[in-house]
């Protein structure tokens, strides 16, 4: 066991390292760009897994998605505050609605596939209702912040700044996942996972420890979405809210693993990369290819690798030192 | 330090528990029988939080518990083990017993560290003689010793009151003489209130100082565990006639 932490901690180093450089090393700003992307809906994906990973299966994550994109964004162009309040505030309210509708669930029992649907439902509703109020924040056909270029409204001529936030958010989820790994809080929650009442007969407070990850992984999610929309200057219900973006970030943290601390990153790496290839070598002559391929590889996935690419690799590894150290 | 007051359970219509009052003193060593459905298990239920009564009080020290969540009547002393012991299985042995020491109790509480809490579970899967590795997942463990896996756990929360649900169901001769002696000990060195409910009757009336009898929700006998094995609505309700 302490070989692999060693050798995982090493490869983490290396991996750090890297994305540190990357900007600097190649000219492309495309790719550049492309990496920022993955980091991203990494820092996303690693915040829902936050939950999922205590059986926690929210499709609708998205909600917090739009909150964070959407209150920055309308904040800013119209009535000028800038993006550095604006986050704050959508953070705000993604944590009033992550706590409204997690104590609803919570209090009313709500678990596993049922959880799930409601969080669905929401997730359908919080697209909804940006359509219906199309006067303020452009209904489907989405909504493009004001271009001022200056620092104090989060514009940077340079857009390798939004890289490295978003690669510093990466690292903070993930040293916070690693924190509560060693804390009592995955005890708890692993507990109130397989059985709430045998939790509760201990001492574990059910509610309590299900709402602290609930608001969270909400509050994450949202600055991963402020984030995005300040990047790509862009917002629409289909992009950043909605069912279809809940389910894809779903897909990533479940492809990479979500139970690992990389498997969201190496979940969204391989299908950002994926898409983006798709897109550009077959362009417009098969539209929807990219969905066929990671609807078939998700059920492959969820069939033959339930623990995620991460997950598969480090019980693979696990068994071959197993069978190494008791061959001497 | 314990008392039932009137307590009646509901379940759409059929009524679990009919009125049933019982004072238990400190440092007592209760047996609770009946037949099964006479509402023994739902009484720990009661007892424990899992469920509200109906109608009627749980008094704790002298502070009302009834309807309280279970988290905070454990905290408050009261812990209990289950029929079915329910192992965290993706939590190690370790990990289990360490739930009790973290949450349970509100001298230690989350504050202290993951190692003293590690270091006190060791300390009771030592008092209940589990001997496997305690870095071992409790995914294949025999009956015996998931049972004394349970007892830790329960006792690390550093009850008062222990509410031990058939601790000997399902088990072989050895492991009964462990299991019961594990429920012996606590009450003699750690001066624990036990009560306990078990359809092994050869072991529990040679251990309790008392007994409780169940039939149909409502308390029957009560006395020492001579008396009661001689009392003719005990015996035409559960032990029978030999």
């Amino acid at each position: 066991m302490q070989l692999i932490s060693k050798f995982s901690r090493s490869g983490l180093m290396l991996l750090l390292i890297l994305l540190i450089m990357l900007p600097f090393l190649i000219s492309s700003s495309y790719l550049t760009h492309i990496v920022t992307l993955i980091l991203l809906w990494s820092f996303v994906a690693t915040a829902w897994a936050y939950m999922a990973r205590f059986g926690m299966v929210s499709l609708g994550h998205g909600v917090f998605l739009g909150i964070g994109a959407y209150f920055p964004t309308l904040m800013f162009n119209y009535w000028g505050v800038t993006p550095w309040i604006g986050i704050f505030v959508g953070l705000v309210v993604a944590i009033v609605i992550a706590a409204i509708l997690g104590y609803t669930c919570f209090r009313f029992g709500l678990l596993g596939d049922y959880f799930a649907l409601v969080t669905l439902a929401v997730a359908e509703v919080s697209a909804l209702v940006i359509m219906a109020l199309r006067e303020i924040t452009g209904g489907s056909l989405g909504y493009t912040l004001r271009s001022t270029g200056r620092l104090a409204d989060m514009q940077f001529a340079d857009k390798r700044v939004f890289y490295f936030m978003a690669l510093i958010l990466l690292i903070g989820a993930m040293y916070i996942w690693r924190r509560i790994d060693k804390s009592p809080v995955r005890l708890a929650l692993t507990a109130i996972e397989e059985s709430e009442i045998a939790a509760a007969s201990l001492g574990v407070s059910v509610i309590r420890y299900k709402m602290m990850i609930t608001l969270l992984s909400a509050a994450l999610t949202a600055l991963g979405g402020s984030l995005y929309a300040q990047y790509v200057t862009y917002v629409s219900p289909d992009t950043i809210a909605g069912v279809g973006v809940s389910l894809s970030v779903c897909f990533k943290a479940i492809l990479g693993g979500m139970f690992a601390v990389l498997g969201p990153f190496v979940g969204s790496a391989i299908i950002v990369s994926l898409e983006e290839y798709v897109r550009i070598s077959l362009g417009t002559s098969f539209l929807g290819l990219s969905q066929i391929i990671f609807g078939v590889s998700l059920l492959l996935m969820i069939i033959f690798m339930p623990r995620g690419i991460m997950g598969s690799m480090s019980m693979a590894v696990a068994k071959r030192l197993n069978r190494i150290s008791a061959r001497h | 330090m314990l008392e039932i007051q009137n307590v009646t359970k509901v379940f759409g219509g059929i009524l679990a528990l009919t009125g049933v009052s019982l004072k238990v003193g400190e440092g007592s060593f209760v047996g609770l029988i009946g037949p099964n459905g006479s509402g023994k298990t739902t009484l720990f239920n009661v007892v424990s939080g899992a469920f509200p009564p109906s109608k009627g009080n749980v008094i704790f020290n002298g502070q009302a518990i009834s309807g309280m969540p279970p988290n905070h009547i454990c905290r408050q002393g009261i812990a209990r083990t289950f029929q079915i012991p329910q192992p965290i299985k993706s939590l190690t042995v370790a990990e289990n017993v360490m739930l009790g020491t973290i949450f349970g109790s509100q001298q230690i509480g989350t504050a202290c560290g993951l190692d003293r809490a590690r270091e006190e579970a060791l300390q009771w899967l030592d008092f209940v003689g589990l001997k496997l590795d305690p870095e071992s997942y409790p995914d294949r463990m025999t009956a015996g010793d998931l049972r004394k896996l349970e007892m830790a756990r329960a006792i690390a929360t550093r009850p008062k009151v222990l509410l031990a649900d058939e601790v000997l169901s399902g088990l072989n001769r050895d492991e009964l003489k462990d299991a019961s002696g594990i429920l012996q000990k606590a009450r003699d060195e750690l001066g624990l209130t036990i009560i306990w409910v078990e359809h092994v009757m050869h072991v529990l009336m040679k251990l309790v100082e008392r007994v409780v009898v169940l039939n149909y929700g409502m308390l029957i006998a009560d006395g020492d565990p001579a008396s009661v094995s001689k009392d003719e609505r005990v015996i035409e309700a559960y032990l029978g006639r030999h």
